[in-house]
């Protein structure tokens, strides 16, 4: 059993979650993922690595409430013990001195590209922060990547933070700063990341994004995280997560993203809720 | 029961049948099909061996279990004695009686299979094993005296499962690491509970952790640590991490929705229980019209689980003829019997899917048998022009998979075949450093859970001599 260090809501159904698991501690690395599993009935799921801490052997990661899994998850508290929290899993995001690098960040992803920087600091690189989110409500960890970043640019859907607009404006946002970059890296939602591959393809941009697919084993033997990368088939739990974001076939990996929304909705509607529905 | 004529005045060729759940009932549910042999048909079955003075059985057993010796004791009534004889090889006989293929090893050598009806060696196993269970009093093996020397184990399958058996009998400290949350390896997440069990195979984990096993779950080694590092704090390392990723035809439309690696499709309802969701958080689907591509036992398991999760067809889509199949023939009988429909020389070619991306179609070329090809079958022929599409709305790929790479990624220094395998001395199950030993699916590729065991018995033995002398 693992227990649980910390679990809060930082921003309206995102959770900071942290977890003594020192043997994942020790080894983790920016770019790698965790599996969780959230109760002895529970489905494995995988969490991004956001933060960790070796000597005290805990492991952050910032999830989204969104299924059956996810709100078990959410309803853990300080104390509590979780059946299964294996990794570090996946390889890690790859860190040398590129020059000028974008971290893009958005929803989790903020927190799991959070460890990709502040390795790129370390490394030498002008590192060049771009947090996306809805609102200015949803934003999170601003002061932390202010510390291990050149610049910290924003971007709200509704224009309450930073620049209004969506994620797409990167390019006209990197012309005005007069920045070229050597490296863009996505963590974030599908969306996200598929839109930020599809700008930076023309400007020829390398773009590095952290995929998310479904997984159950993750550590390469199952083949449900598989995935189109340059017309060959890829596996995210071991090949990856980080691809070449202009190379995925991001249709096929959006509709197997899907396959299950049905049945993660399934049991929210048999809790005792079910009079609301 | 039919009378064959005997040819000699004793000679009884009358193999005893095993009691199974009628198909119209077990398709409905994921209960054990085989029910096992009362005691009376095990001592009559038993009887039947003629004693060879030579046996030639327990030459074809991978682990070498003395065979005659406890049907001797099934003979003779003396069960528990039974129980010993084999357990001196064969740490988990209730899974083996149950799995092995016995046609292709110990049952094929019987001198009685000369006359079509071999001793039934495998449901004498199981009957043994079960006996002992159902008594409650597993008894322990003699232990040798601590030798103080420390052995990491990869993998809680069977492989591991039998290094750690002998291991820890020998006097060592036996560590397992195991990746997932349950012990068991494919005998958990790849064989279904109505062939084998769980609690069948927990109670043999449970086994080997009395006899002072520790079983580490959640670690992956070549991640959560590496080889090289556990090498630190041990002084040998077996790797028996199975399984790796899954094959696919590598035709148009296999990464479409509903379409499933073997391996997929197995976890979600073995492992994970899919097949009691919602109770249950990890859902399976339930499709109306099922395609599993393949003719292994794999496959087999995979359309009956389909069968049970309430398809209406469940079509076995082979390119080869019906005599190629590679499942064991016991296999295939219980899938016909549930409805499972075999396509045979059927080559899917392309699946198409639906404009949200789900299966929808998958076309298939009908096959002609050629000459012999390297495997000694007769080669599978595309007959020109006639292609043919059907209606899925699922389709299972079990057409094998590669060695897990995570192990061969992280180590350096160990010799990898060209198809991701670790490279091993056949003899002494040794790789290419010094120590570290490898069996099973992360050698074979895809194989059975007996030779899997045997690598296990033949690598403990070389790891034992290299520990003594250490």
């Amino acid at each position: 059993m693992y227990k649980i260090i910390e679990r809060r809501m930082i921003v309206p159904n995102l959770h900071e979650f942290t977890v003594l698991a020192p043997a994942v501690a020790e080894t983790v690395k920016a770019g790698q993922f965790v599996i969780v599993r959230p109760d002895p009935l529970g489905e494995r799921i995988p969490l991004s690595v956001a933060d960790w801490d070796r000597e005290a052997g805990t492991v952050t990661s910032i999830f989204m409430q969104v299924g059956s899994s996810t709100a078990k998850l959410a309803r853990l508290k300080p104390g509590d013990s979780i059946p299964t929290y294996v990794g570090p899993l996946g390889k890690e995001t790859v860190i040398d001195r590129f020059g000028a690098v974008l971290c893009v960040g958005g929803c989790y992803g903020i927190g799991s590209v959070f460890p990709v920087a502040r390795a790129l600091k370390e490394a030498g690189n002008r590192v060049i922060t771009i947090l996306e989110a809805r609102s200015s409500f949803l934003l999170y960890w601003e002061d932390r990547f202010k510390k291990i970043s050149d610049d910290v640019k924003i971007i709200t859907r509704d224009g309450t933070r930073g620049r209004k607009g969506h994620i797409s404006l990167i390019p006209e946002m990197m012309q005005r700063a007069g920045i070229v970059p050597d490296l863009v890296i996505v963590n974030g939602c599908t969306f996200q990341m598929m839109r930020v591959s599809m700008v930076t393809k023309p400007l020829g941009w390398r773009t590095i994004v952290n995929m998310n697919p479904i997984m159950i084993d993750g550590t390469g033997m199952c083949g449900v995280c598989r995935l189109s990368v340059g017309g060959k088939t890829k596996f995210a739990c071991v090949d990856g997560p980080d691809f070449d974001g202009h190379e995925i076939d991001w249709p096929e990996f959006l509709a197997r993203r899907k396959s299950y929304n049905p049945e993660e909705v399934d049991p929210l509607r048999r809790s005792s809720c079910r009079s609301h529905f | 029961m039919a009378e064959e004529k005997p040819e000699k005045k004793k000679l009884d060729l009358t193999r005893r049948a095993m009691p199974k759940q009628n198909p119209w009932e077990r398709i409905k549910n994921f209960d054990e099909v085989a029910l096992g042999y009362p005691v009376q048909a095990a001592v009559e079955e038993a009887s039947r061996c003629i004693k060879c003075k030579k046996p030639l059985c327990n030459q074809g057993c991978p682990v070498g279990i003395d065979i005659p010796g406890f049907i001797k004791c099934i003979v003779e009534g003396d069960f528990a004695s039974g129980v010993r004889k084999i357990k001196e090889t064969n740490a988990l006989p209730a899974i083996c009686g149950r799995v092995c293929p016995q046609e292709e090893q110990c049952e094929k050598t019987c001198l009685l299979s000369n006359k079509g009806a071999p001793v039934a060696i495998g449901r004498l196993e199981r009957f043994l094993a079960d006996w002992e269970a159902a008594e409650g009093k597993i008894e322990v093996p003699p232990m040798a005296g601590k030798t103080g020397k420390k052995v990491a184990i990869v993998g809680a399958g069977p492989a591991g499962i039998t290094v750690a058996n002998d291991l820890i009998i020998l006097g060592h400290e036996v560590t397992i690491f195991e990746a997932l949350h349950e012990c068991g390896g494919v005998l958990i997440y790849g064989i279904p509970e109505f062939r084998l069990p769980k609690a069948i195979v927990n109670r043999e984990v449970e086994y080997v952790k009395r006899l002072g096993v520790k079983i580490v779950t959640d670690f992956v080694v070549g991640k959560t640590r590496t080889v090289d590092r556990l090498l630190q704090e041990f002084d040998a390392l077996f790797v028996g991490s199975g399984a790796g990723l899954p094959w696919f035809m590598e035709i148009p439309g296999e990464n479409l929705n509903g379409v499933y690696s073997a391996n997929e499709y197995l976890t979600r309802v073995n492992l994970m229980k899919g097949f009691r969701f919602p109770e249950y958080d990890t859902p399976v689907k339930r499709p109306c019209r099922v395609a599993v591509v393949g003719g292994g036992n794999v496959a087999m398991d995979s359309a009956r689980t389909a069968v049970r999760l309430g398809a209406e067809e469940v079509h076995l889509v082979y390119r080869r003829s019906k005599a190629e199949l590679p499942a064991r023939v016991e296999e295939v009988e219980n899938a016909e019997e549930e409805g499972v429909i075999f396509d045979l020389l059927t080559l899917p070619v392309r699946l198409i899917g639906d404009r949200n991306g789900w299966i929808k179609e998958m076309e298939c070329l009908r096959m002609e048998l050629g000459e012999p090809d390297a495997s000694g079958r007769r080669k599978p022929i595309p007959v020109e022009g006639s292609n043919f599409r059907v209606p899925f709305d699922a389709v299972v790929i079990a057409i094998g998979n590669s060695p897990n790479p995570l192990i061969p990624m992280t180590t350096p220094g160990l010799e990898i075949s060209k198809k991701g395998g670790i490279v091993t001395n056949p003899e002494t199950a040794l790789t290419s450093r010094p120590n570290i030993w490898a069996g099973g699916d992360i050698v074979r590729g895809a194989a059975t859970v007996i030779s899997a065991m045997g690598d296990g018995r033949i690598a403990a033995a070389c790891m034992h001599k290299y520990l003594v002398n250490k």
